[in-house]
């Protein structure tokens, strides 16, 4: 297996069962001062990808290759120097004619010209509400608060919105009225059209929410602006990054999130490894492994250190029938490879997962995934002093919230994944939830807004969270939900820094 | 009485209604346990939706995509419960099915079963050509022919013909490139 690709190789997706990728004009951009091509729409991280570029920098003491890991701009994995600029998050950066590129070797530069990065003009922008976070939570968010006539701004990190439903090209369960039945992709599309068409919000993308003041002043930086922002109420909808794990060689390129994967081949139609090994089998490492064999890849196996499967059935049982073992007492003992993963061992573990000597297998792949979980991003809520808990069965630590989403910081509202980590459905369901608590706040307790809240309550935390196989969830989320009257004893011993709106 | 505290612990391969946890491979007698096969008269009569959904999945999809009100659930999160006698064996639920989990299986025909089953895979399959049939454990039992084959949404419903004694076996197919 060739370690080092020469930037001719096309690792771009032509056909697809479900996607028809929608490629923008070739442009010409620099890589390390060679001329290379890429097509607009695609992430500067992805078209490197797409010719061969595996190794994104070498690490700060040891100079080791490094790969990308979660391609959605949560960890640091593919910063490298663009136009000068180091640290840039290359998986969230469009690519652009004549972009220069390059790797960083150990720690940065600090840039000594300011170049593209000069900041044109501050703003102060003025709105009821704003929404950080342009995935299914923070679109569905909007949508309630704007739809009541609430000026609504939602900021994006990414260039595009739809948060992680761009990359879910499996069809969503759930009831008709919940978008069930719709491909993720299709889904995200439909509240993106809806947010764009709606005159009460504006959007703000590559923009990236810094911080909470004093005095409920938020601060958001776009490519070359700055504003600041005194909103009425705050709904944080961040989501969440993929958990890492510790094993041999987890630093060789090759080893990815299974969702930054997904985000190659799905955003971007880029087929991420030829030959793939999925450590995991939640709902994630599953539906990726599926969607890998859709895209024209080879799952050797997914390894699950349990003993039984993590994701539900049917999902394991669409990779069972293509003849992907799944591989349960499981796990990874090393990834091994030069510049890039050329295989993994695994090994069994008895009951209380220990490697059984004698019991170890080598899997020649070039891919390993991650599918171990996910950790909610809350920085913003840590920042600004919200009462936090750490909740293994959320992910990680939350804040403290009412049933209607409000934190201990009044005025700021959490939904989705970084309110605790589930799937889109119940994001959508929270979202909307965590916008009309902020409309019967802000615009007075309405009959119709207060009942379409307790049906949506309703369903998400009797009907929606019932089933057994989600009684782990919605244990961490009961554990962290708390009454309006405990909420206030709450904020009598932890007094809010800072609160949004009148009170 | 010792089977039956062997099949409680979980020790006989097959029978635990638990076992699919662990192996993403749901047996014929599981879901004869589970009320989701429907009796030998029924199928011996004509083609009849088979819902290999065991677990209470939040999703009501089937329930609406039938038009003969065949599929019916309580609460979100049931089992769908299939009336044998209203089901047609049409297909639609095949193709809306989000988890890929419902088959229809024909078994009135003297010599051959139909077995259709969804497909989101390239190439498309094509009426009249053989591909391979794949049981759910993914090994080719051989080959069949394609007798329809239709989308909705990017997934195919492709009805072939299987060996009438692998039709509770046959669970998917691959076309060859």
């Amino acid at each position: 297996m060739p370690c080092t690709r020469n930037l001719l190789s096309d690792r771009r997706i032509w056909s697809h069962p479900i996607l028809t990728f929608k490629r923008g004009r070739k442009v010409k951009f620099f890589f390390e001062g060679r001329e290379v091509e890429a097509y607009e729409g695609e992430s500067i991280a992805a078209a490197l990808y797409a010719i061969g570029v595996d190794i994104f920098s070498y690490s700060i003491k040891l100079k080791r290759p490094r790969g990308a890991f979660c391609m959605i701009g949560k960890c640091s994995s593919c910063f490298m120097k663009v136009d000068g600029i180091p640290n840039t998050r290359t998986c969230i950066e469009p690519v652009r004619e004549g972009v220069k590129v390059e790797r960083q070797k150990g720690l940065a530069e600090i840039p000594t010209n300011g170049g593209e990065s000069d900041v044109e003009d501050e703003e102060v922008l003025e709105t009821d509400v704003l929404v950080i976070g342009g995935g299914p939570a923070g679109l569905s968010a909007a949508l309630a608060t704007a739809k009541y006539g609430l000026k609504t701004v939602i900021v994006n990190e990414h260039f595009k919105l739809g948060g992680q439903l761009l990359k879910q090209t499996h069809k969503f369960f759930g009831s008709k009225d919940l978008f069930g039945g719709l491909r993720g992709f299709q889904i995200g599309e439909e509240l993106s059209r809806k947010v764009m068409g709606n005159p009460n919000i504006k959007v703000l993308l590559q923009t990236v929410a810094y911080g909470i003041f004093r005095g409920g002043w938020v601060g958001l930086a776009g490519k070359n602006k700055l504003y600041r922002v005194k909103p009425k109420a705050v709904i944080v909808a961040s989501g969440a990054s993929e958990n890492f794990l510790t094993f041999p060689g987890n630093d060789l390129p090759g080893v990815m999130g299974a969702g930054g994967a997904q985000t190659l081949m799905n955003e971007y139609g880029i087929l991420p490894g030829d030959e793939v090994l999925t450590v995991g089998s939640g709902n994630v490492g599953l539906i990726v492994s599926y969607q890998l064999l859709q895209a024209g890849a080879k799952v050797k196996a997914i390894v699950e250190i349990l003993p039984e499967i993590g994701g539900w059935f049917v999902h394991a049982a669409k990779v069972r029938r293509y003849g992907i073992p799944i591989l349960t007492r499981h796990t990874l003992k090393a990834v091994w490879g030069r510049e890039r993963v050329e295989g993994a061992t695994i090994v069994q573990v008895d009951e209380k997962f220990r490697p059984i000597p004698g019991t170890e297998k080598d899997i020649e792949c070039d891919l390993v995934l991650i599918a171990v979980g996910l950790t909610p991003d809350t920085r913003l809520f840590a920042q600004a002093g919200a009462v936090m808990r750490w909740v293994p069965e959320a992910g990680g630590p939350v804040p403290l919230r009412t049933r209607y989403l409000e934190v201990s910081i009044p005025g700021m509202y959490i939904a989705g994944d970084a309110s605790g980590i589930e799937e889109a459905t119940t994001a959508m369901l929270e979202g909307e939830i965590a916008g009309l608590s902020v409309v019967t706040k802000l615009a007075g307790p309405k009959a119709e807004v207060i009942e379409r809240r307790e049906k949506l309550l309703k369903f998400l935390w009797d009907e929606y969270r019932a089933s057994p196989l989600m009684a782990r969830a919605k244990a961490g989320k009961e554990s962290v939900t708390v009454s309006e009257e405990e909420m206030e004893e709450i904020r009598k011993w932890n007094p809010p820094f800072v609160s949004f709106g009148v009170r | 009485m010792e089977s039956t505290l062997r099949f409680i612990r979980g020790e006989i391969m097959g029978e635990n209604t638990l076992n699919f946890r662990s192996t993403g491979i749901i047996g014929t007698e599981e879901l004869r346990k589970l009320g989701l096969l429907p009796p030998e008269e029924r199928l011996a009569k004509g083609p009849v939706a088979i819902v290999e959904c065991p677990e209470l999945i939040p999703c009501n999809i089937c329930v609406d995509a039938c038009h003969l009100k065949a599929i019916t659930m309580e609460k979100i999160i049931d089992i769908p419960k299939v009336d044998w006698e209203k089901c047609i064996g049409c297909g639609t639920c095949v193709a809306l099915c989000p988890g890929l989990a419902i088959f229809v299986v024909d078994l009135s025909k003297p010599d051959k079963a139909l077995v259709t089953v969804p497909h989101e895979f390239l190439p498309a399959p094509k009426v009249s050509e053989e591909v391979w049939l794949l049981g759910r454990d993914g090994r080719r039992l051989g080959k069949g022919r394609v007798v329809r084959a239709w989308e909705r949404n990017k997934t195919w419903v492709v009805t072939v013909e299987v060996p009438k004694e692998l039709a509770m076996e046959v669970r998917a197919i691959w076309v060859e490139k």
